[in-house]
């Protein structure tokens, strides 16, 4: 995936930083715009550093007006910017809505297709920081239900790097999905500033032919961890990373799940509407299904608000050994 | 303000004319069945919406709202193809996509119309943005009606374009009623440009907002001011809307009364009334630019009746760019 590639270790906060900071090198109409951006770096450190490279008129702190900083970012891209915007804790997006789902998404479509709105909308997702309940939602679920949007969920520092550079290349709104607990997690990531991932492409972080694992974000870690102690008890799993929720890459589903025949389905965000389960519609509509040994299985955070203690946080949401047990039920299906 | 010459004048007849005669054209058409969907009338409204555009200079942009008839009017955007998209047809400005609420001519400016109510208050401070990291020179008019001013929306963006000196002129036609509300009965100040103040900004009252002439001149100046970079302004112009809030509204919460004694102060009338005192038109002129706008209104129509219906697979194509 990143061989022939000159790399380096990095945590997923630099490889944030070093794909704004490529792109606002590349293009001068791409600018930042937050609360707290600037001479803070960002609440979770994305943008440490680039108020002295790029300057405050391009990364702009804002009042906390969620609504305004969301509008303004909408339609300085429907006049020729392309704004990053840090929402911060995705939770907050709650204010921005108006402008994301009835301006952003459906401005072109409404102008029978003329204009577009190039903008990202930065969102730190989920739990792990002990920062509870309003602080801790991973709600990517909302965004893939309102056509227009782009919804990206990276799942490795390398992937962030190149799907944010794609996220703020392409010329529609996408909701980019970070997670708190993975900004320090560190990883290979390529330093050639034209690393960019087409947005809509999975990719099989392992491949097996025993059973597969579909999951994207915060959760591929844990996902990988459980396919590596499934390997040590001689169960092959693929891992299909979907890195993209729109466009999806339905193509990569059903062709693993063909494959394996025995699938299961894995997200941080609630069980109850989440992603996961239109995937697993997807495949039970498809011809897919015919080739499925056992029942299509889902893991997800359990249906509660996220508490603030760390052990009940943690609670609620999948985890490796469980992942491993589920691995292990859908192979005993015969 | 110098005198308006005389071309100038007639030509703001023109447009008041235009947006008269295509709303009271488009509300029979809804009688008989050619327009499928809400529409919201600007009738009343002539001189609010003409007197304001005229203050606009080339490459100014400009953000609307649901009813926003008017300001396209007034930015000469082609009746035809408004009527065509009002009627839902295939060559209407929107290809059938967008209706009355979603009318836009990115080409002459007009950021669109906006089925939200204050939705177009963030996106006129992002073009306002634009201007200023462009350093284009050119300024945004953000158009809203009194019922906007009481969204978080309003607050959170001109406090935003107060702050970063962005080039808005934020303007409300205060029409007195949201739907079936008197803007009175939910607002404890008397005006709206009152709450400029809270802004340090200025807030400038356009007490007969019928009054195109009236109209232009505090845009201009406001415009001016907005130029000069000196940050945004709040404007409001006080009007009345002649129908009610939408075609499905039948108006139980306002007096004939009150509608009758507000059609005496008609917007069209009065600048008939200005030219006939000045000696700049005769009744027959004036009458005559009448005619040349139904005609003109007509000719829409047809336009419209010609225009296919949209192909049904056009409805899943412009989602996304490329």
């Amino acid at each position: 995936m990143i061989e022939g590639q000159e790399t380096k270790v990095m945590s997923t906060r630099d490889a944030i930083i070093l794909a704004q900071s490529e792109e606002m090198r590349r293009d001068e109409n791409v600018f930042l715009i937050g609360e707290d951006v600037g001479i803070f770096g960002g609440d979770f450190g994305t943008s440490e550093g680039m108020l002295a490279e790029f300057g405050k008129e391009r990364v702009r702190d804002t009042p906390i007006s969620e609504n305004a900083i969301s509008g303004c970012a909408v339609g300085a891209a429907l006049t020729g910017m392309r704004p990053i915007v840090d929402v911060t804790f995705m939770d907050f997006i709650v204010y921005m809505m108006d402008n994301i789902v009835n301006q952003a998404a459906k401005t072109r479509y409404m102008y029978g297709g003329k204009g577009q709105v190039p903008v990202v909308f930065r969102c730190a997702g989920g739990s792990g920081v002990g920062s509870a309940a309003q602080h801790s939602q991973s709600l990517e679920a909302w965004f893939t239900h309102i056509p227009g949007l782009k919804v990206v969920v990276p799942g490795t520092p390398a992937d962030t790097k190149g799907l944010l550079k794609a996220a703020i290349r392409d010329n529609n709104p996408v909701i980019f999905m970070e997670y708190k607990a993975e900004y320090n997690v560190k990883g290979e990531v390529p330093l050639d500033p034209e690393y960019v991932i087409p947005l809509g492409k999975a990719e099989l972080k392992r491949t097996g032919k025993d059973v597969t694992v579909i999951t994207y974000g915060r959760m591929l870690r844990r996902v990988l961890e459980a396919a590596d102690a499934a390997r040590d008890k001689g169960i092959e799993v693929e891992v299909v990373d979907l890195r993209t929720l729109i466009p999806l890459d339905k193509d990569a589903i059903l062709e693993s799940v063909k494959k394996t025949g025995r699938v299961l389905l894995v997200n941080d965000a609630h069980k109850t509407g989440g992603f996961i389960g239109e995937i697993s519609a997807l495949i039970a509509e498809s011809e897919a299904f015919d080739y499925l040994d056992a029942p299509i299985l889902r893991l997800a955070a359990d249906d509660i608000p996220v508490p603030y203690n760390h052990a009940l946080e943690d609670a609620m949401l999948p985890k490796p050994e469980r992942i491993l047990k589920y691995i292990e039920r859908l192979v005993e299906r015969r | 303000m110098a005198k308006l010459q005389k071309d100038e004048l007639l030509s703001m007849l023109r447009k008041m004319e235009d947006i008269r005669n295509f709303d009271n054209k488009i509300n029979q058409m809804v009688r008989r069945g050619l327009v499928p969907g809400m529409t919201h009338f600007s009738v009343g409204e002539e001189a609010a919406n003409v007197g304001a555009v005229a203050a606009m200079h080339e490459g100014d942009l400009l953000t609307s709202n649901h009813r926003g008839h008017g300001q396209a009017v007034a930015m000469e955007m082609s009746l035809n193809e408004m009527m065509a998209e009002i009627m839902g047809r295939a060559n209407g400005s929107c290809k059938g996509k967008g209706g009355s609420m979603h009318i836009a001519d990115l080409d002459k400016g007009n950021l669109g119309a906006n089925g939200i109510v204050g939705g177009g208050m963030g996106i006129a401070t992002g073009a306002a943005l634009t201007q200023k990291m462009k350093k284009t020179g050119k300024i945004v008019f953000c158009c809203f009606g009194d019922g906007a001013s009481n969204e978080g929306a309003f607050h959170e963006c001109i406090n935003m374009c107060a702050i970063w000196d962005l080039p808005v002129v934020f303007y409300c036609i205060n029409n007195g009623y949201g739907i079936s509300t008197p803007i009175t009965s939910v607002m404890k100040t008397k005006y709206v440009h009152e709450r400029a103040k809270a802004y340090d900004i200025p807030g400038v009252l356009i007490e007969d907002g019928n009054d195109v002439l009236a109209v232009r001149q505090a845009l201009e100046e406001a415009a001016e001011y907005v130029r000069s970079g000196k940050g945004p302004i709040l404007v409001e112009a006080i009007t009345y809307r002649w129908f009610g809030h939408s075609t499905s509204d039948p108006g139980k919460y306002r007096t004939k009364e009150e509608v009758e004694e507000w059609k005496k102060k008609d917007p069209i009338e009065k600048l008939r009334q200005y030219l006939l005192a000045e000696g700049m038109a005769s009744e027959a002129e004036m009458d005559a630019i009448r005619e040349a706008s139904h005609e003109a209104v007509e000719e829409s129509v047809r336009y419209g009746m010609a225009g296919a219906q949209p192909e049904p697979e056009s409805a899943f194509e412009d989602i996304f760019a490329e």
